[in-house]
């Protein structure tokens, strides 16, 4: 005890350079964790994106691309899917429901997608959990009504019944608007920590009543343009749709239809397993992630191995003070010992700080990343995982301030009372 | 008759790969004494300190420090034996500068169980051991104790290694050229207080140094040069 006593009076006669080496340890300790934190959040959150879908089926491309663009709303679909091929399968006595969904329009950044009742019926996300509205309802028959998913509401600050114009493609900014056409927000949903939060939901009716007037991608002019109000008279029925989702009534069914939509003479198909197609789409990512952790490792060790110099630099200097020591009576093992503890004081409050560090760092971005990035940090106490990452690191001081006790306690041997120096 | 504190005989010593440095054929020195060790520098003084203190083994022959040869001892029961029993002053620099002057009083009593409990059967406690030993040694202010050591000048410092030494009353005081670093007037102070508190203690104190002027104030003042066979005849 006392010997934790004379280390920490020694460091602190120190002060500046263990400070410096402390927040050295502390800045690490604070990106490792942080890393991992980011890590667990983005897995969890990545992989509850979608539940309890059994099939998405698209266009023939990649399975990762057709996960990507009908459930991470990012790229797009190469092609499009027939209305009838849908019909088919929705129609198919082992699928329970179908949600077809229709993609390419965005407003100010946020996708917008086409559907069906059933998605707010059958959609799940999480623990199986179904979409919920946070304030007003599904659209209904009007083609021009929208549902906001909750950070689209909130970041653009839209309320009921407020209007507003989708652009044509998914660049953020869009050149070509349908602004004849304008959209009444009916309802907006609860937040989910998925792709949803970011998406405007508009009916398969709404999508078809935009683009009525359209031909070879560009909107006609003069004469040939349709309004509003002689779209909601029209059949809007569209023809062909991005892709949909099944769930089945038996999930053994799973494999056989999927393999008999791949096979579907009339169109080329794709059918994916979410689940499976999750997993590859991780383990593509997983690589990256894999590297930044490796990375934050590497620079604890660095800031482990800059405690090691500042300790053994200060060994030469110190050697009087060891001999003093060693005068009225320390054997050669406390000296020894009182490097290991000034090690592993310094490693300790390098921790502590970090943690400071990583909490402060939390509790000032936390808004910010779950806007932008949808991600979730909680300002949680240090999970298992992660307090043995910290003992690990305790350890690794405690190997590393062994060297610099081994050296003192041969030098302490050596020179002996003699502060001749 | 009383066995001596220190009983040295036939003892040798050289570095490794060097010529012989010591050669003491005997040494004593009685309990209760204060005995005067003259010593130029390079003549063996600091190391005949490292063969008392028994971080220095001999080559040959037998030190015995109140009756037990150190040889029969281990490391760590040297150390433990060194701490017990003895204290030491040096010529500067002895104290741990981040300390107070208190704590580094108290510093032998934290490693030596004996000391703290002989400080304790006479004062107290060894807060108060250290409180009246610096106030015999002209230390008395009470904010002075809690300052940093490396804030007093450099004849209290030498007072603080003083009553350190002294603390837990080791049979024995080395002090190494504990002077040599004052200015004349100080000296003689310092000297005198050092014996007194000797005394008090019941210390028997060995005073190396190179300075003779010093030796007529002690009991008996040897030269290291007589003592030491393997000395060349030197000018000082």
């Amino acid at each position: 005890m006392y010997l934790l006593r004379l280390a920490l009076a020694s460091l602190a006669n120190r002060r500046f350079t263990a400070f410096l080496t402390a927040f050295a340890i502390a800045l690490s300790v604070c990106l490792l964790l942080a890393v991992e934190r980011v890590r667990t959040e983005a897995r969890a959150s990545f992989a509850s994106t979608i539940s309890g879908t059994d099939l998405i089926v698209g266009a023939r491309s990649g399975s990762v691309n057709l996960l990507l663009y009908s459930v991470f709303r990012i790229g797009n679909a190469t092609n499009n899917i027939r209305w009838d091929s849908y019909q088919h399968y929705a129609q198919d006595p082992r699928v329970k429901w179908a949600i077809p969904i229709s993609l390419g329009d965005s407003h100010r950044g946020y996708r917008v997608m086409g559907t069906t009742g059933a998605y707010f019926d059958h959609y799940q996300y999480g623990r199986k959990q179904h979409l919920t509205l946070r304030q007003g309802r599904e659209f209904a028959d009007d083609p021009f009504e929208v549902v906001l998913g909750a950070e689209v509401a909130d970041a653009l600050h839209y309320k009921l019944g407020d209007k507003l114009v989708l652009a044509h493609g998914v660049a953020a900014i869009s050149l070509v608007k349908h602004d004849d056409k304008p959209f009444t927000v009916v309802g907006v949903l609860k937040r989910t920590g998925t792709p949803v939060d970011r998406t405007l939901h508009i009916s398969l009716a709404g999508m078809e009543a935009i683009h009525i007037d359209w031909h070879n991608g560009v909107p006609a002019r003069g004469a040939g343009r349709i309004s509003a109000e002689q779209a909601r008279g029209m059949d809007l029925q569209p023809a062909a749709i991005t892709a949909f989702m099944l769930g089945l009534n038996n999930k053994i069914a799973t494999f056989s239809l999927q393999r008999e939509i791949n096979e579907y003479r009339n169109e080329p198909l794709l059918a994916i397993l979410p689940g499976v197609a999750l997993q590859e789409l991780w383990s593509l990512m997983g690589t990256a992630e894999q590297a930044l952790f490796v990375v934050s490792l590497f620079v604890v060790l660095t800031g482990l191995i800059g405690m090691l110099t500042a300790i053994l630099t200060s060994l030469n200097e110190r050697r009087r003070e060891m001999a003093i020591l060693r005068s009225v009576g320390a054997r050669p093992w406390h000296i020894a010992g009182l490097l290991v503890l000034e090690a592993l004081a310094l490693a300790t409050a390098g921790i502590v700080a970090g943690l400071g560090l990583l909490y402060a760092g939390i509790a000032l971005a936390q808004g910010y990343v779950q806007a932008n990035y949808g991600l979730y940090l909680p300002l949680a106490w240090p999970s298992t995982h992660e307090w043995s990452l910290l003992a690990i690191i305790l350890g690794a001081a405690l190997l590393m301030g062994s060297v610099p006790a081994w050296r003192a306690y041969r030098q302490s041997l050596a020179d002996g009372l003699s502060i001749h120096l | 008759m009383n066995q001596p504190l220190i009983h040295l005989q036939g003892v040798e010593f050289a570095w490794p790969g060097q010529p012989p440095l010591l050669d003491i054929p005997a040494f004593d020195l009685q309990a209760g004494e204060a005995v005067f060790l003259k010593g130029p520098s390079g003549s063996g003084k600091t190391t005949l300190l490292g063969l008392l203190g028994g971080v220095n083994r001999p080559a040959r022959g037998r030190i015995q420090l109140l009756g037990q040869d150190l040889a029969l001892l281990g490391q760590g029961a040297r150390d433990r034996f060194r701490v017990d029993h003895t204290g030491y002053i040096f010529q500067q620099f002895n104290l741990l500068p981040f300390l107070s002057v208190r704590e580094n009083v108290e510093l032998p009593c934290r490693f030596s169980r004996s000391r703290a409990q002989r400080a304790i059967e006479r004062h107290g406690s060894v807060d108060q051991a250290a409180s009246e030993l610096l106030a015999h040694l002209g230390l008395g202010d009470r904010q002075l104790l809690a300052r940093r050591a490396d804030s007093l000048s450099i004849g209290q410092q030498q007072r603080v290694a003083a009553a350190r030494a002294l603390i837990g009353q080791p049979e024995l005081v080395i002090a190494d050229e504990p002077t040599s670093a004052l200015d004349a007037d100080t000296r003689e102070a310092f000297i005198a207080l050092l014996f007194n508190e000797c005394r008090a203690a019941g210390s028997s104190l060995l005073f190396v140094s190179h300075d003779q002027s010093l030796a007529p104030l002690f009991d008996r003042h040897l030269s290291l040069a007589e003592l030491n066979r393997a000395a060349k005849p030197r000018e000082a």
